[in-house]
């Protein structure tokens, strides 16, 4: 060894040097972004560029919900659950009927009635989509537990174009609307900048959900089993943990928070079709590779980021690409990501597992 | 639970066939060619009544009966000729000849010959342009099937190649660029056109490489991942690609107009091979030109790229690579240690896979005669995803039944089912009346390829016709029995 390390010097020095390039060019990028968006602000105005980013937090809200399905599951599988954005889109398709048909809730309701239907609502497509994921999971991926890795991916994306067959079967083809129910008065307004009460609606529904869950996970004993079993699914059945059931538990949550997601975009948005969930699952799922896919608060925080990004490329006109290029744009951070640092922004765990 | 399932109807059939004398001792004494025979007769016994009793009958299904019975039943892998082993050429040639003769005996003047049977539910067989759009995605397939069959590389981007073909149709066979006039063998292009006009068998070959070249630089960074990170990445390009070509009519607000938008490019040259052929070979000079035979030449033309890529796919294969892919798809770790070169062997599965579809893909594009964006989405290349699973992963075979299958469906036999379930139990339906607006089952199309992938992946997820190493992979599986279901 030690006749050998006169030769590795050289070697050495090159690989610490190399350890800057990835930063080096990665800070480079964040600065770019950064004086872009710096050049927005000083064209457009500071109150404009705080209205778009309330429309980023918003749109980042709705993309938690469901990235947290996509986190959740793949923490414990490992399995890229194809099928959650179009259990996301069902979500929306039920509670849209609900708002329609059991609550009948046209724009201008009272604010009683308002709570009401919305908790309602509520309430059916969290259990409907975390009966249906759980459903899912039963039929589709657990009779492949044993099988390649690809097999059980394969038949989520089967079943992700079923549900959207569902979808056609149901609503038809085209949008299902959503009356504008949500009250869109100020909540306040500073000098220009302006926030409304759908948007903050749509974070009274999604912040108390997003407690309820990390609560669910770190203080409960079921929290506990799922973390055992995302952690070594063996070490865990021999702690006389029920994995299966675990595990079923889990997609009912992501389920659960699919449905949230869903009775938030129908309201908010007011219109869904059987591609929406394919499409912002997508997004959604982006958003929890960023965070670091396995990671809670991770999925969260990508999701925000991801909302800004496509609040600031669609909403700010100084040499933005435009809502043409959104997807390319996000898709590509999802390739950045996961080429050059597949464990996210705060994630320990590396996608390619162990 | 499935196989206890599975071995209680078993039984239960036994048992039904032991009351007539037939045990399961018996039938297995039998030669092996004489239990084949047995279950083709009775198949075919089976569908030429149901042709009888809910299709329209033709004597000539009787001639197809006795051609299904030559194909299947005799073991030709014995034959040989001076000690070479020809017979396995045997029924892979019957089976050419009867795809080189389906515009002779299944069509008459552009339509399908009414002296065919017509199968229930499906109605009558495929037409000349159904068969084209066959045999092109039979070569996709097979291309795709490069990457997932052989290196086991889940690649859910394959539209892009797709697109990438046709578009490269597009830019060299059409007048997508105006300040240009550059003409190479152009077949049937008025002499003033603008635009590069070359032959297309060029812009075959052109788009082949440029296809690959594209696939090596999205498989250079990518191929690192593994499993179903690098489905995401190839998803991720395959939606990214196709909006560039929705999108590329205005490039970077410079008004370079790349992709026409979604207008798509459009005519695109016909193939076609010149008058000096046409006067000395008697071939076409331009396959439009033809009228109604037009389709065929198309055919065969892409008959021939089918056995190019059938060939390559073959030798490929037994070759020192292709046995580099599959040693991948089993154990990369334990091919990384034997001194398999991970990325070059990997990057060499997606140009291969690429360069196919961007051929099958250029083709298509001379074909209708334009690249549009609409048709390149994420469900295409689910399509020809399912046509490899649902045939059987890294089987020729299988692949190409599944492609023809699946574009069967695709093109004709779902409007054929739906207007039968339609006639029968829609408004006003001979039956009853079961629902009362026409249904409309193309739409659900996407969904019932779904459902085969979901029920092939659970069921026999090595594929109708198998390669006898991937149905091993995926029953003894290639991770160890995990303790929680050793119980179940």
């Amino acid at each position: 060894m030690a006749a050998h390390a006169h030769t590795e010097v050289p070697v050495k020095a090159r690989r610490a040097y190399g350890k800057y390039v990835l930063p080096g060019i990665a800070s480079l990028l964040i600065l770019g972004l950064l004086w872009w968006l710096a050049e927005n602000i000083h064209h457009e105005g500071t109150s404009y560029f705080i209205t778009i980013a309330f429309i980023g937090l918003t749109n980042g809200a709705v993309y938690a919900l469901v990235a947290l399905g996509y986190t959740l599951v793949y923490g414990i599988l490992e399995l890229i659950n194809f099928a959650h954005g179009d259990v996301f889109m069902l979500g929306g398709m039920f509670s849209a009927t609900m708002i329609l048909s059991a609550f009948h809730l046209k724009a201008g309701a009272s604010t009683a009635s308002l709570i009401v239907a919305i908790l309602g609502s509520l309430a059916v497509a969290m259990a409907a989509c975390g009966l249906l994921n759980a459903g899912i999971e039963r039929i589709a991926y657990r009779p492949l537990r044993g099988a390649p890795r690809l097999a059980p991916l394969i038949t989520a994306i089967g079943v992700s174009f079923i549900l959207e067959d569902v979808a056609i079967a149901w609503k038809g083809p085209g949008y299902t609307a959503v009356p504008n129910v949500l009250p869109t008065g100020h909540v306040f307004s500073v000098s220009g900048v302006t926030y409304t009460w759908e948007k903050l609606i749509v974070l009274l529904v999604t912040v108390p959900v997003l407690v309820a869950l990390v609560w669910l996970v770190q203080k409960t004993r079921q929290g506990k089993a799922m973390r055992a079993t995302a952690q070594d699914r063996d070490a865990a059945a021999m702690m006389g943990i029920d994995v299966n059931r675990t595990i079923s538990f889990t997609f009912l949550i992501a389920g659960a928070l699919a449905g949230a997601g869903g009775l938030v975009y129908a309201l908010y948005f007011g219109q869904i079709r059987y591609d929406t969930g394919f499409q912002l699952g997508l997004i959604a799922f982006t958003a929890a590779v960023l965070g670091g896919i396995g990671n809670l608060p991770g999925a969260v925080v990508g999701a925000l980021l991801i909302g800004f990004i496509q609040a600031f490329n669609e909403g700010l006109t100084w040499h933005s690409p435009g809502s043409d290029w959104t997807e390319s744009i996000v898709f590509s951070i999802l390739i950045l990501i996961l080429v050059f640092r597949p464990q996210g922004l705060l994630g320990e765990r590396t996608p390619e597992g162990s | 639970m499935r196989r206890r399932v599975f071995a209680q109807i078993g039984a239960a059939w036994w048992a039904f066939l032991g009351r007539l004398g037939l045990t399961k001792g018996r039938w297995q004494r039998l030669p092996r060619t004489n239990r084949r025979a047995v279950k083709t007769v009775v198949w075919l016994a089976i569908g030429l009544v149901l042709i009888k009793i809910g299709g329209v009958w033709q004597w000539s299904a009787l001639a197809i009966a006795a051609v299904v019975l030559v194909l299947v039943v005799p073991d030709y892998s014995r034959i040989t000729i001076r000690g070479r082993r020809v017979g396995r050429f045997i029924v892979p040639v019957m089976v050419l000849a009867l795809a080189v003769t389906y515009p002779f005996y299944a069509s008459s003047q552009g339509s399908v010959n009414p002296g065919m049977p017509q199968l229930p539910i499906f109605g009558p067989v495929p037409q000349m342009s159904t068969m084209v759009g066959m045999a092109v995605f039979a070569m996709m397939a097979l291309g795709l099937n490069f990457v997932v069959g052989y290196a086991g590389l889940l690649d859910l981007g394959y539209v892009a190649f797709y697109a990438m073909g046709s578009y490269t149709a597009g830019w060299f066979a059409s007048s997508q660029f105006a300040h240009q006039n550059v003409f190479f063998g152009a077949i049937g292009v008025t002499p003033g056109l603008t635009g590069f006009h070359f032959s297309i068998w060029l812009v075959l070959l052109m788009a082949g490489i440029a296809t690959a070249i594209i696939g090596i630089l999205i498989g250079l960074p990518t191929l690192r991942l593994r499993g179903d990170y690098l489905a995401i990445v190839t998803l991720g390009f395959g939606e990214i690609l196709p909006q560039i070509a929705r999108n590329g009519d205005n490039l970077f607000g410079t008004g370079f107009n790349l992709t026409n938008g979604t207008g798509g490019i459009t005519p695109i040259d016909p193939p076609g091979f010149g008058n000096w052929f046409h006067h000395h070979l008697g071939l076409p000079a331009n396959f439009l030109t033809l009228g109604t035979n037009s389709d065929r030449a198309f055919f065969w033309c892409a008959l021939i790229l089918v056995l190019l890529t059938v060939f390559t796919s073959a030798r490929l294969r037994d070759s020192r690579l292709g046995r580099a892919w599959i040693a991948i798809r089993e154990d990369e770790v334990a091919a990384a240690a034997m001194g398999i070169p991970l990325m070059r062997t990997k990057t060499w599965a997606y140009a291969t896979g690429a360069f196919f579809g961007g051929v099958a893909g250029a083709y298509y594009a001379s074909y209708v005669s334009g690249a549009f964006p609409d048709s390149f989405f994420f469900q295409i290349s689910v399509f020809i995803l399912c046509m490899v699973i649902l045939g059987g992963m890294g089987n020729i075979w299988g692949v190409i039944f599944g492609a023809c299958f699946l574009t069967y469906l695709n093109l004709e036999g779902l409007s054929n089912i739906g207007g039968w379930l339609n006639n029968h139990f829609g408004p006003g339906g001979s039956d009853v009346s079961l629902w009362h607006k026409p249904l409309d089952v193309p739409e659900y199309a996407y969904g019932i390829y779904g459902l085969i992938l979901v029920i092939v992946m659970l069921f026999r997820p090595e594929g109708l016709i198998p390669s006898s190493r991937r149905a091993a992979e995926f029953h003894e599986g290639v991770h160890d029995q995990p303790l929680y279901d050793a119980a179940a």
